[in-house]
């Protein structure tokens, strides 16, 4: 399935909060809520180790992901090649690692741009509200009624496929669930009468955005996001397992798993790694996420 | 002198119950070594502040006490059975025919999904094995018993179509629909408005006659105790701290923090003059309860001895009070005056 | 009730007419010369002046927008740029497969759904509990596709059985190509209905439980209903009003899987079409499939609004 957050985005705004609340205070809140959660620790552990692996492996790694060894290809696993081979010859477990700081990067960025454009229409959307509103939402709705991969399938095909067209996609792909959240927290906090108050004493619309309305947003953001970046990781690698994103030799994971496929007589374990990465990395987000909701949004919990 | 009686003019005797709810970090003793008895007939009051376990002790009777709450000691004879060694089988051949009950909150107690009618069958089906022309025709009396205008187009109808006091007369209807001997009502007119109240305690006053049932009545509400009750239980952190008839409650209380309770009510026969006395300090929370008294913290009179906690003794009336100020061991100031307070 | 239908499918006519509008733009989104790239790099210029004139690409965009809509309303997609056939036509042959393929798939996360969600629900943390949900989470977290070849190597192409086990020699009990046949439905379904299965049972598990604490279930248990009574009859019917809204949206994420899920068994529905189309930059082929897919997601989600709206105007009358 190629989107499992949006089914449950934590789309309930928390009750705002008091404007004396601050972003550091919400920090500090955020992490001790987040201690208590074992899910999201050990969620965040992995995706820590990941990282880490993203910028070290590389360097650890025994063999060249990259250069071919036809004497050894399709190797089943052994000591040598953990992994095994594929049908040039290479080290399946280095491309792996090596993939691994793509995936990431495609997950983090694209979720970051998505969010940021997302965030910006939410708040416009909810706060000057009226036309502005109705045609912004009427654009997410537009969004969203193309089903799962086919909106990003549709972009990457005209932007032509390579990895970043694809982040671009998955990026679009992503606004509308943050556009929605923000909206309607953006909503709940202009209802507030200090909101009014301020207004009234001359604090300027950014202002009052910044300081008021995003730290009561942070939440539920923080946990979309989170869930965002494994239907990303799924979304990019589907698109590049099907020929639309990153172009082999690239140690990209859905690009692998798509080389895998023609082997999958001879050679099952070429298909069967990268899977198994794609559903680590996914599962470690997804696993964030959802001790992040039980930890932020009491409302959601069970 | 309900203590007194023998066991078969008690419809329910209730004896050391002890409820406890378990979490990870604590155990919270929610009912903690309750006694007391229902005769025949009869309406029970148990009052207490929110907290005390009174709710609590009324769904232990029917042993409907949610997880992570457990009945962990005690026996609830009813009809002379503890029914806290009966299967879960024979526990639903009890509930809602012999025992029924009504909850706080006519909002959420019936199901939106069902009709009226829907709910009140389902009690006929499950005790009477009644098919569905006989169920409604039941059902149908019940709500007329329960002074519903226009029972034939309320029957169909869903919950959300009707106002809060016509709900709660749903639920009633669904609780005597099988002639129950007793009836427990959890606060079955806090969530209503002032004139609705009076008139559901009336109908349950009223049906309680018409169908000699034995009433347990919990409520925060003294007043509602006035009307309804003949005897009435007193609970604070899980302890019963006064068991009287309903007359000597409310003319000779014996503990202070029934004094204290009734002191804040507004009399009905002057007008008040200033602020309605308030018991200082709040109900402890329950997993820092202190270890003796529990209500030592708050009381005007408490002394050393408090600090160890008093029984529930029963005095020359057959009633009965938790407070050493009452025992010989009394330590304090020997001329207390538990009452006096209620006069200033 | 009817106000709302009616209110409902009006709401859906700006959002349709929003979708025409951004897939009529794909085409003009493609950086460069759209016909350029249709035709191919080294193309004559007679042949992309052909392209041009044929997509009617040297009208203004107002006037190739109207007639792709007029095209559109009376059942008209275009014609492919490769092979000249109607898009209407080619999608029309395939628009089976992939609906008999995603609701197959979506029978099988609603069945599996509710039966793990119900269960985990009903005997929270306990051992199957725990382990439903693991098993939820590693199923929302795979992709589909990966499941898909996995699928076909060990029940397709099949492995060896030890043989102390009777009667099976080998796994190979399905095909791992095609569409129509039993043997052939099976791997593909399973392939594309375990995500939305195992979202559905997440649902349907944090639903129920929601619904037990209410007061109305202790009302039914003060009724003297037995346990199975309480959790079918009150519990569940109550729970299932929010997991409808999820099968809809689901239903999208399963008509996207099918994208995938053919590329992977080879199925020739829309998903394959849209895949050669894209790979052949024979765009009206895309333009088409991707607008009768938005379309048909737009028109599900309707039904399911309005019988969410039915299920729930019982609870709420705001």
């Amino acid at each position: 399935m190629s989107e499992p957050a949006i089914q449950q985005p934590a789309t309930t705004p928390p009750q705002p909060k008091k404007p004396s609340n601050l972003w550091m205070e919400n920090f500090k809140n955020f992490y001790k809520k987040l201690r208590k959660n074992k899910a999201a620790m050990i969620g965040g552990f992995l995706i820590l180790f990941f990282i880490i692996v993203a910028i070290l492996g590389p360097f650890l790694t025994p063999h060249d992901p990259d250069t071919p060894d036809v004497v050894n290809k399709l190797q089943p696993p052994s000591a040598e090649h953990w992994f095994g081979t594929d049908h040039h010859g290479r080290d399946i477990f280095t491309r792996i690692i090596h993939g691994m700081s793509i995936t990431l990067y495609v997950g983090f960025f694209s979720v970051i741009l998505g969010a940021t454009f997302g965030v910006l229409i939410g708040i416009v959307s909810g706060y000057y509200g009226g036309r502005t509103d109705s045609f912004l939402m009427r654009c997410m709705d537009v969004l969203l009624a193309f089903p799962g991969i086919l909106l990003a399938l549709a972009i990457v095909s005209v932007l032509g496929g390579s990895l970043r067209n694809v982040i671009i996609a998955v990026a679009i792909f992503s606004i509308p669930v943050f556009a929605r959240i923000v909206r309607g927290s953006t909503l709940a906090v202009k209802k507030l009468e200090y909101v009014d108050a301020i207004k009234a004493l001359g604090a300027s619309d950014i202002r009052i955005i910044f300081k008021h309305i995003l730290p009561n947003v942070t939440s539920p953001l923080i946990v979309q996001a989170t869930l965002s970046i494994a239907t990303a990781v799924l979304t990019a690698a589907g698109l590049s397992f099907l020929g639309l994103g990153a172009k082999p030799p690239t140690p990209e994971w859905g690009a692998m798993l798509s080389e895998g496929r023609n082997y999958l007589y001879s050679a099952p374990h070429v298909a069967f790694f990268p899977g198994i990465a794609i559903v680590l990395v996914v599962l470690a987000f997804n696993i964030l996420g959802d001790g992040l909701r039980d930890a932020l949004d009491p409302k959601m919990k069970k | 002198m309900p203590n007194t009686n023998k066991s078969e003019e008690n419809i329910l005797e209730i004896n050391n119950l002890q409820t406890t709810f378990f979490t990870e970090e604590s155990e919270v003793k929610a009912v903690d070594g309750v006694s007391f008895t229902i005769p025949k007939g009869k309406t029970v009051g148990v009052v207490g502040e929110s907290g005390s376990g009174k709710s609590i002790t009324s769904l232990s009777i029917l042993r409907l006490v949610d997880k992570p709450g457990k009945i962990v000691g005690g026996e609830i004879k009813f009809k002379g059975e503890n029914l806290l060694d009966k299967s879960e089988t024979e526990m639903r051949k009890i509930r809602g025919k012999e025992i029924s009950m009504i909850f706080q909150e006519p909002m959420t107690s019936l199901n939106p999904t069902y009709t009226v009618g829907q709910q009140i069958n389902e009690a006929f089906k499950i005790h009477e094995g009644l098919g569905k022309t006989s169920a409604r025709k039941r059902s149908l009396e019940m709500l007329k018993l329960v002074g519903i205008p226009s029972p034939e187009k309320r029957i169909d109808q869903y919950p959300h179509e009707l106002s809060g006091g016509m709900r709660q007369r749903v639920m009633i209807a669904i609780a005597l629909a099988c002639n129950p001997e007793l009836l427990i009502a959890d606060e079955p007119t806090t969530a209503l408005d002032v004139t609705i109240q009076a008139q559901i305690l009336e109908l349950i006053k009223d049906l309680q006659q018409k169908l000699h049932m034995s009433v347990l009545l919990i409520t925060h509400d003294l007043g509602v105790v006035a009307e309804t009750c003949d005897y009435v239980a007193v609970m604070y952190c899980g302890k019963i701290v006064e068991f009287a008839d309903v007359k000597s409650i409310f003319n000779n209380p014996q503990h202070p923090y029934t004094v204290g309770l009734l002191s804040s009510l507004p009399p009905h026969d002057r007008d008040i003059e200033g602020d309605l006395p308030v018991i200082p300090g709040a109900v402890p929370s329950p997993d820092e309860l202190p270890v003796g008294c529990r209500f030592a913290p708050r009381c005007a009179h408490a002394s050393d001895i408090c600090n160890t906690l008093p029984n529930l003794v029963t005095n020359e009336n057959g009633n009965q009070v938790r407070c050493w100020i009452y025992s010989d061991k009394w330590d304090g100031n020997p001329e207390v005056e538990v009452n006096a307070e209620r006069t200033t | 009730m009817f106000t709302y239908v009616l209110r409902r499918i009006l709401q859906t006519i700006p959002v349709l007419i929003g979708v025409t509008l951004l897939v009529f733009s794909l085409m003009h989104l493609i950086p460069g010369d759209p016909a350029q790239i249709m035709a191919g790099e080294s193309a004559p210029k007679e042949q992309v002046e052909n392209i041009r004139e044929r997509l009617g690409l040297n009208d203004p965009y107002p006037v190739q927008y109207w007639n792709y809509i007029s095209g559109v309303l009376q059942g008209d997609l275009g014609n492919s740029v490769r092979t000249g056939r109607d898009v209407t036509n080619e999608i029309g042959v395939r628009f089976w497969v992939t609906v008999e393929l995603a609701f197959y798939s979506m029978i099988l996360s609603i069945f599996l759904g509710l039966i793990a969600g119900i269960v985990s629900a009903t005997r929270q943390y306990s051992f199957s509990d725990v382990t439903l949900m693991i098993v939820a989470l590693f199923g929302l977290s795979m992709p589909n596709f990966w499941l898909g070849l996995m699928l076909i190597q060990w029940f397709a192409i099949g492995m060896d059985v030890p043989s102390w086990i009777p009667f099976i020699e080998n796994t190979a009990w399905f095909k791992p190509s095609g569409w129509g046949s039993f043997e052939q439905i099976v791997l593909p379904v399973i392939t594309l209905g375990t995500g939305g299965a195992a979202i559905i049972a997440r649902m349907t598990r944090s639903s129920m439980l929601e619904v037990i604490d209410q007061d109305y279930i202790r009302t039914a248990r003060a009724k003297g209903a037995k346990e199975r009574v309480v959790v079918y009859r009150h519990a569940l019917k109550n729970a299932l009003i929010p997991v409808v809204t999820v099968v809809g949206l689901q239903f999208g994420a399963l008509l996207g899987g099918t994208v995938l899920t053919e590329t992977v068994f080879a199925i020739n529905g829309m998903g394959k079409l849209v895949i050669d189309a894209i790979q052949a930059r024979d765009f009206p082929i895309v333009q088409g499939t991707v607008l009768v897919a938005a379309l048909l997601f737009v028109l599900v989600n309707l039904l399911v609004d309005i019988t969410y709206r039915y299920l729930n105007k019982r609870i709420d009358l705001n």
